[in-house]
């Protein structure tokens, strides 16, 4: 058993709007041609954080290695995003500033964020949206021929850039447009359709990876001086969530099998405003974007089980529960809060007509207002893809919808540089737990992934490499040859069990359990019902699982059983994580601890740190360390959007 | 929400991996819902396939919700099926009926090599971006965002061709398999944009220049292209990709 250790984020000193400039000032770099040509980086992921990342340092003349699991880096799950990118501009003169982006983002955490790593983002948020226009990104904009923007939940501001309602594609296609050109350059090497199996550590320090081809089943050894990890989240978790299929933990877990520390795995988002669950055939829900709540009015029945259809009740007898609520933010609440209304609204047997597990999205009184026209060209995608699931015209019928699994604010810890508890093991984006607390605001996963990859990975790993003596590797190093036989014998270990379930019905069961107990609304009993249920359900994976083909061909089945094999042991410590948290705070609502109002209470006394946990080997309970928050600039407050 | 299923023939095209041929294996799925996507009644019979030792039918899939463009089979001879606007993933089972058969084969092109079952190689298409499908701008030098005001409706012809997601339909859809609608969107894009302008000659030829290598066809007017195209991007950038290479081949 290691001692609990208190982690040091390592921040620069001085005010909050210096330490960046201090930071860059203060650290030494890499000089341009052979020293960085002769200098290799592995990034995992084509997303905004690891294509940015990699284009980037190409850019710069390192020599990169950028994996994705993907046919080709464009597909990487930010494609999906699709609101927008905030960034403290204050192009609408209505008083943004990066001050308030940053303290809006500290506040909608919930005041579980470091206070450095916050204000750095809305720093650099400024630059990102220079940076994307120079390369082509087509924005929205005014007839003036300036940008347009619009407002998201949870700030007082319009200070959201969008591409229709398309802007994760369009930014990750920049992303991808600029790595193409280092491609082109032979600065970056692409591996497309290779996945990441483990990390390789020889004297303490992250030197390379194993991966393996998933056209053939081939398993590589690849060796650089740093590794950057930016692979997303791991939502998919509940089995249904708003993310891709192959959204996975596993490059993530595989890395804190090997030491790296998890943080604050129990934060996670649930959006919502997703398409309600209709069976259990289904693969993932389908988010309707957060825009819709700057024009749609979020109700239910005043009347329980009424189920009447929603045209047919009057107006007064709806109840628009978000207005009465939060008259000050209204239908533009942050997600935490607005989800949990619904399920508060459900719970009490007022729900839509359609299902018990749904409310209403209502845009009959925007359209009365801006027409349908206007409605349209904002949200005519939206409603389209709505119309083709449900069946019902969100023109004359309004959306049903309900809160979905979405984003994790948690992921693998990281100090100020974003370099994790392995030395040389760099974390970004999504992956990592840095800048968003316990609830992430919208339009803000997008400015995270392109600061991280733009701006914040290329400078660290500058520092980085500059100052660490790093011995030349190779492949035939025994930590390589040891971390390949541990993966070949895991494969094996998976195609040798010959059992009765298949994938997906086992990855059913983990979200079934993972949506009740760890899902919006938790406590303890069910989290400790959870931990014995993912425990026990991991034991069966390992004994009654059934996987067709074989391990040197393309076999999803085979990809899909690794995954779950990680989400299997991901799942137990976000209950451990939950369980340990006796607060409530953002996306994290433990039902022992809230106002008499039902609002989330939290502890600052007690909680007021990450949580970071050491992996103590299969079946072992986790070791617990914390990074305590200082806050030096901002008085912590009670979050109200009454 | 319907609770009788439908019951759903399907002729699915199954070829192993390094194999150069393959053909068609008929399977039933039965308690097919209207609201079920088409992945979604595949994943129910790859349930039923493994259940019985058989492999899976490999397709490739990834946002199931449209955008990532990972998906992309030929549905009933329709590349991404009966519904116009939609990728494969968006199909829903609403658009067929009690005891219907579709037949369901890979995106068909010279270019695009069955790599196993309905998996196909599109690499093609990221060898032609890494040409010219890009603004040569470092990350630094970048002026504000609203230093060039840019037209309103510039913006969003730009948008509008920039939607493409790279699934390749127009490609399969083609009598000749041309990647023209593809190419032609990113070239339309960058030359609707101020930022596009100092590489637009160089940008057109290459790109072009790079479809033929690949083994593209040219392009003779079909328009199958625009038909199948789930974001509906519009033929009009091919002719507007014509005038761009038009215009660099004259400036040399």
């Amino acid at each position: 058993m290691t001692d609990s250790k208190i982690l040091d984020p390592k921040i620069p000193s001085g005010p909050l709007a210096e330490k960046w400039d201090r930071h860059e000032k203060d650290n030494p770099l890499v000089s341009p041609g052979k020293n960085r040509r002769e200098k290799t980086i592995i990034i995992v992921g084509t997303g905004l954080a690891g294509g940015g990342a990699a284009a980037t340092l190409g850019e710069l003349g390192y020599k990169v290695l950028n994996f994705c699991i993907q046919d080709t880096p464009r597909r990487a799950h930010s494609v999906a995003a699709q609101g927008g990118i905030n960034a403290s501009k204050n192009y609408q003169n209505d008083g943004d500033s990066v001050y308030r982006l940053f303290y809006d983002t500290i506040k909608g955490g919930d005041y579980r964020s470091r206070e450095a790593n916050t204000y750095r983002l809305a720093q650099l948020s400024m630059g990102i949206i220079d940076q994307c226009v120079a390369m082509g990104v087509p924005f929205a904009r005014e007839y003036g021929g300036t940008l347009a923007n619009r407002s998201f939940g949870g700030v007082q501001v319009s200070r959201t850039f969008y591409a229709r309602g398309q802007t994760g594609q369009q930014l990750l296609l920049g992303v991808y447009s600029a790595l193409s050109r280092q491609i082109a350059a032979g600065t970056v090497k692409m591996f497309p359709r290779h996945e990441m199996l483990d990390l390789v550590i020889v004297d303490g320090r992250a030197r390379g990876i194993i991966a393996r081809e998933l056209l053939t089943g081939e398993i590589k050894r690849f060796e650089a001086d740093a590794v950057v990890l930016a692979t997303g989240g791991y939502s998919p978790v509940f089995y249904l969530s708003t993310n891709a299929v192959n959204s996975n933990a596993t490059a993530i877990w595989r890395a804190h099998r090997r030491g790296a520390y998890f943080a604050n795995p129990c934060f996670t988002q649930i959006h919502p405003t997703a398409i309600p669950q209709l069976g259990d055939y289904q693969s993932k829900l389908t988010l309707m974007s957060e825009s819709l709540r700057n024009d749609g009015r979020v109700w239910v029945p005043k009347k329980p089980g009424d189920k009447r259809p929603p045209n047919q009740i009057p107006e007064d007898e709806r109840d628009y529960y978000l207005e009465r609520r939060y008259p000050a933010f209204g239908n533009l609440v942050p997600r935490d809060i607005a989800a949990r209304a619904a399920l508060v609204e459900c719970d009490a047997g007022k729900s839509a007509y359609l299902s018990d597990r749904a409310v209403y999205l209502d845009f009959a009184e925007a359209i009365g207002r801006l027409g349908k026209d206007v409605v349209a060209d904002r949200y005519g995608n939206l409603f389209a893809m709505y119309e083709e699931i449900i069946g019902d015209n969100p023109y004359e019928t309004p959306m049903t919808i309900y809160p979905a699994p979405h984003y994790t604010m948690g992921g693998l810890w990281v100090d100020y540089n974003l370099q994790s508890t392995i030395e040389g093991l760099f974390v970004a984006g999504e992956a990592n737990f840095s800048d968003h607390g316990a609830n992430r605001l919208g339009a803000s996963a997008l400015m995270q992934g392109l600061a991280d990859g733009y701006f914040i990975v290329p400078r660290v790993i500058s520092n980085y490499l500059a100052g660490a003596k790093l011995p030349a590797v190779d492949t035939d190093h025994d930590a390589f040859k040891a971390a390949e036989d541990d993966t070949r014998k895991y494969i094996q270990r998976l195609l040798s069990i010959k059992g009765s379930r298949t994938v997906r019905d086992i990855h059913w069961e983990l979200g079934r359990t993972m949506w009740k107990n760890v899902g919006m609304s938790r406590n303890a009993e069910g989290l400790r019902e959870a931990i014995a249920d993912v425990s026990r359900l991991r034991e069966e994976f390992w004994q009654n699982l059934k996987l067709t083909g074989d391990d040197a061909d393309l076999n999803k089945q085979l990809e899909q059983a690794n995954r779950l094999s990680d989400y299997l042991e991901l799942g137990e410590l976000m209950a451990r994580d939950a369980l340990m948290r006796e607060e409530s705070c953002g996306g994290h609502f433990r039902e022992e601890h809230k106002t008499p109002e039902g609002e989330a209470r939290r502890d600052d006394t007690n909680f007021t740190f990450v949580s970071a946990w050491e992996y103590a080997g299969e079946g072992k309970e986790p070791f617990l360390h914390k990074e305590e928050l200082n806050f030096e600039f901002v008085e912590l407050k009670t979050r109200s959007y009454k | 929400m319907s609770d009788k299923g439908m019951t759903i023939h399907l002729k699915i095209w199954r070829q192993a991996r390094g194999s150069d041929s393959g053909g068609f294996v008929d399977y039933t799925v039965e308690n097919v819902l209207p609201e079920m996507s088409f992945l979604e009644m595949l994943d129910i019979l790859n349930e039923t396939l493994v259940q019985k030792g058989e492999e899976a039918i490999e397709f490739d899939n990834d946002c199931r919700e449209g955008i990532c463009g990972t998906c992309g089979m030929v549905i009933g001879g329709v590349a991404h099926g009966p519904h116009a606007g939609s990728t494969t993933c968006e199909i829903r089972m609403r658009q067929f009926k009690d005891g219907d058969t579709i037949t369901v084969e890979p995106f068909r092109a010279k270019p695009f090599t069955i790599i196993k079952d309905l998996v196909v190689d599109r690499s093609a298409f990221d060898r032609i971006q890494q040409k010219g499908g890009f603004v040569s701008v470092n990350v630094g030098s970048a002026p504000d965002g609203n230093a060039f005001p840019i037209p309103k409706d510039h913006a969003d012809h730009a948008m509008d061709a920039a939607a493409c997601i790279g699934c390749g339909a127009c490609v399969a859809a083609c009598p000749n398999a041309s990647a023209s609608l593809f190419v032609s969107a990113k070239i339309s894009q960058l030359s609707w944009l101020p930022q596009g302008e100092p590489e637009r000659s160089r940008r057109a030829l290459a790109m072009i220049a790079q479809m033929d290598a690949e083994g593209f066809g040219d392009c003779s007017n079909h328009g199958e292209c625009e038909a199948v195209c789930p974001k509906e991007i519009s033929i009009q950038n091919i002719a507007r990709m014509r005038r761009e290479y038009l215009k660099g081949a004259i400036k040399g």
